[in-house]
């Protein structure tokens, strides 16, 4: 054991929000990426919360009815 | 706000309604992003498509007020979120009641649970989810939260700007959209187990 005062795993885990919004500081994320790059559990989960974003997106996706559109533009301001 | 000019030269006229013109189209081609987050805000498709229509004529009547050179889709969603809590959608349970012990890996080691094939590749776990249960469990999402999780990852709107067009500290932005996200995550993973192990 060399004795960490901290999981490495879990403050993985507190960055990958932030991480995955790109809101990490340079050398947060540094911190975050060379932790990735050693450790296949939390690569396995950041990968996963990726997908997962993409996922929720696209299934939330709905397009929008054609005839809304030609209700919208009527009710731009007559010339 | 917004004063008819003292003199409406037929100069300042024209200029006035070139600029009109400009914004409104410029505002319509927001339109498709706008309906996509109405519909996850609205019950129902017609609800969705009242919310939107209401959105564009307030903003078209309002359009004065917005300040060219700055954030047209940040001030259209301020519309849009402010007329769906006018709605009157305030009713609903709290969302202060629900634990939320798990971590951010909760739903991925729910999802890989018992799985015997180790190798599973992420995209392959993802795929276990439902789209139903999905938009489902964004319905479900306390409404102050969920809010937060559809401007920033659906809309992907900045931290920032999704602070502004919901005027709270950016801060609170931050918390409710981990919160929300992790009850989503929740729902979902709770959904997953619910449907056995589906194939």
């Amino acid at each position: 054991m060399t004795g960490f005062v901290f999981d490495p795993c879990d403050k993985c885990e507190q960055m990958m929000q932030p991480y995955l919004d790109r809101v990490l500081t340079e050398e947060e994320r540094q911190e975050a990426e060379l932790h990735l790059d050693g450790c296949d559990y939390c690569r396995r989960r950041y990968r996963f919360e990726a997908e997962f974003r993409k996922f929720v997106r696209l299934a939330a996706a709905e397009p929008m009815p054609p005839e809304l559109k030609a209700k919208l533009a009527a009710l731009r301001t007559p010339l | 706000m917004s004063e008819t000019t003292p003199e409406s030269s037929p100069r300042q006229l024209a200029i006035d309604a070139r600029d009109r013109v400009r914004f409104e189209e410029e505002a319509l081609q927001l339109s498709d992003q706008v309906y996509q987050v109405a519909r996850r805000l609205a019950g129902s498709r017609e609800e969705a498509e009242d919310l939107v229509q209401e959105t564009y004529a307030r903003a078209f009547r309002a359009w004065r007020s917005f300040e060219p050179g700055t954030n047209l889709r940040a001030w259209l969603f301020r519309i849009l979120t402010n007329l769906n809590i006018d709605r009157g959608r305030r009713i609903q349970r709290s969302p202060d009641f629900q634990p939320l012990e798990e971590n951010d890996y909760f739903l991925y080691n729910r999802l890989e649970e018992g799985r015997s094939d180790v190798n599973l590749d992420e995209r392959r776990v993802v795929e276990r989810l439902s789209q139903n249960d999905t938009v489902t469990a964004l319905a479900d999402l306390p409404h102050d939260f969920r809010d937060v999780v559809l401007l920033v990852d659906l809309a992907d709107f900045t931290y920032s700007d999704a602070a502004q067009i919901l005027d709270i500290p950016i801060g609170t932005v931050m918390s409710r959209l981990h919160r929300g996200r992790r009850i989503l995550k929740r729902t979902l993973a709770d959904s997953a187990a619910g449907d056995g192990d589906g194939s």
